[in-house]
């Protein structure tokens, strides 16, 4: 199967072979032929300053669509969390060019297990060590495929990492003081979760769904030139979905009211499904999720941790960066996938534990 | 979308936070313990930028040589078949592999810049049910009221001790609270002040009715500072069907919004 065929070393997949990417044979030159012909038109640096000047002229109208309660309640929410998730981002993408440009392959051969189905609990249980939320682990998941890592266990840290973080978990902790067993089920289900997805995609995935972006710039440049052209590549390209997931998560907040979750809580089964799509839709980062659900108290807790284990998983902000990063025939598939198994054991997991 | 553009939509989008966070514009969307990582991550973003003008507008002559030679490719590729590959060579300059998408972090800055929306207030506070749920409930331990005369307190502070310490720890003594002023389930104007933990996506409003001497005729998102004593009076959010506590106010007024609009 490809996906564990990546692993064998020496690992030959570089960007160049890897499948769906068209590769334009220019070259060196190319760069300056395009530089040349860049002067005579219109590019997008000067796109760029219309729109800048435009805007000048447009802050006035701008800024009277703000008196509608609603309109400035969306912006609010999309701007923080933009501004919320730019740390995370950042931190995520340097740590992703810091694999991408100075951990050599042969590292990853080492710290994982040869066999890719026990590779997949160790990348698993190694997204303990990532303090951050989801956003910054796709540029990290997405950089560790790039570097021969085997697919399924790069998709097991990107589940994991985000639920099962020491900060994560004190948070929910102190979100949930009288219910320690909530700690417990969220780290153990978001586990299980992520190696089941893993191992999953051993046996079903297809390497071809994956087609991370083209990132040509850093085929023979030197480290330095390296890991600057990886991180501005991950900034605007993840930074940018991004924005899609927070206008989606942004236009949730606004147009559903909690009181339509008000008639769900009292059925079993619906109350579940209604806090794990509330989950998806909320985009809510993984350190806070946790108070949000506290406060959804009139759910049950086993409700509540479906919303806990589903949203650092699934969610709109990590389904658009997913679709970017490794493609939306990925993204299309393994959304879903992993929101029914994380429904299915976040249910088991609370009528054992809770 | 070319390099350069990038470059420059990354320091304009990160010239927008490191704006909003060395000023107090910040406290309206995230934690104000967030602002060092913030001014940390922005400098970080305009310093890629940076590099990314530099590598691209510095003149390189004998660069071309320097990228066909195997050699300089990153070291510890150089054992793997690929550096003697047609595709190991390839240097793409192409502006339409870039991701067009990233136009879109315009958006945020334009936000930040030019529009900088209010912090969350009575609106959001209607969509969503009052926070003070049981979870907040720490048994016997309610510490002491701060020491004065009126003892100043938050909003969820007063709302916690009035749900679950039923009033013992405030006693007959007078409390001051800042809120804002929004419709309550009645339609009768109650005071509310919006609790986050991370940013204003996870914003929830804590609830109280005002009885007494409460304010009328305020505009809603106005802020005001209320004096008042505990009561034992209740009403329910039908939102989430919680219970909202009451304050009997002595006097009001209306003041400036604070700094840190959340509580």
């Amino acid at each position: 199967m490809a996906a564990s065929d990546r692993k064998t070393p020496p690992d030959t997949s570089t960007e160049a072979d890897r499948p769906g990417l068209d590769h334009p044979s220019n070259t060196p030159h190319a760069t300056s032929v395009e530089d040349g012909g860049r002067r005579g038109r219109i590019g997008s640096v000067e796109i760029f300053a219309a729109v800048l000047v435009l805007l000048i002229f447009l802050r006035e109208p701008l800024a009277g669509l703000l008196t509608t309660p609603s309109l400035a309640t969306w912006t609010t929410v999309f701007v923080s969390v933009m501004v919320q998730a730019v740390p995370f981002l950042v931190f995520g993408v340097l740590l992703s060019a810091v694999i991408a440009v100075f951990v050599p392959r042969s590292f990853w051969a080492r710290a994982l297990p040869k066999h890719p189905a026990l590779a997949v609990p160790v990348a698993s249980a190694a997204g303990v060590v990532l303090p951050g939320c989801e956003c910054g682990a796709v540029p990290i998941a997405g950089s560790l495929i790039r570097r021969g890592v085997t697919p399924a266990a790069a998709l097991a840290f990107l589940l994991a990492a985000p639920a099962i973080n020491p900060i994560v978990l004190a948070a929910t902790a102190v979100a949930f003081p009288h219910n320690p067993e909530m700690v417990l089920g969220r780290a153990v289900a978001s586990l299980i979760v992520a190696m089941v997805m893993g191992w999953l995609w051993l046996r079903l995935g297809r390497a071809d769904w994956i087609r991370l972006p083209h990132r040509p710039d850093l085929d023979g440049l030197g480290r330095g030139e390296m890991f600057w052209s990886a991180v501005r590549h991950d900034v605007v390209h993840a930074g940018g979905f991004l924005v899609i997931g927070a206008m989606a998560a942004a236009s949730i907040n606004v147009l559903v009211p909690e009181r339509w979750l008000q008639t769900l809580a009292d059925q079993p089964l619906l109350s579940v499904l209604a806090l794990a799509g509330l989950a998806v839709l909320l985009s809510i980062c993984s350190e806070a999720d946790a108070f949000v659900a506290a406060s959804l108290s009139q759910f049950s807790l086993t409700a509540r941790l479906a919303f806990l284990v589903v949203g650092p998983m699934v969610d709109l902000k990590l389904i658009s960066m997913q679709a970017g990063i490794f493609g939306r025939r990925f993204a299309a598939r393994f959304a879903p996938a992993t929101f029914a198994v994380a429904v299915t054991v976040a249910v088991i997991t609370g009528m054992v534990l809770l | 979308m070319n390099r350069l553009t990038q470059a420059c939509i990354m320091i304009f989008f990160a010239a927008a936070v490191l704006q909003a966070s060395v000023t107090d514009l910040y406290l309206r969307y995230v934690k104000e313990e967030l602002r060092p990582f913030l001014i940390a991550a922005s400098l970080l973003l305009i310093a890629a930028a940076v590099m990314t003008l530099w590598y691209e507008l510095r003149p390189d002559p004998g660069t071309t040589a320097d990228r066909t030679n195997p050699d300089d490719r990153e070291a510890t590729n150089a054992e793997q078949a690929t550096s003697g590959s047609p595709a190991a060579v390839t240097h793409d300059g192409h502006a339409h592999h870039e991701p067009r998408v990233a136009w879109l972090l315009i958006l945020p800055a334009l936000g930040l810049l030019l529009v900088a929306p209010p912090a969350l207030g009575s609106y959001a506070a209607g969509q969503a049910g009052t926070a003070v749920t049981t979870q907040q409930d720490y048994g016997d331990d309610y510490p002491p009221l701060p020491a004065g005369d009126p003892a100043r307190t938050t909003v969820l502070d007063y709302a916690a001790r009035a749900l679950f310490d039923k009033g013992q720890s405030i006693g007959n003594r007078r409390v001051e609270l800042t809120g804002f002023v929004t419709p309550g389930p009645d339609g009768q104007p109650i005071l509310a002040r919006m609790v986050m933990s991370c940013c204003a996506a996870d914003g929830r409003p804590v609830k109280l009715g005002m009885s007494g001497n409460a304010p009328t005729g305020l505009a809603n998102d106005t802020w005001i500072q209320v004096t008042g004593r505990y009561t034992d009076r209740l009403t329910r959010d039908p939102v989430n069907d919680e219970e909202i506590p009451y304050i009997e106010v002595d006097f009001w007024r209306q003041v400036t919004a604070p700094k840190d609009p959340y509580d």
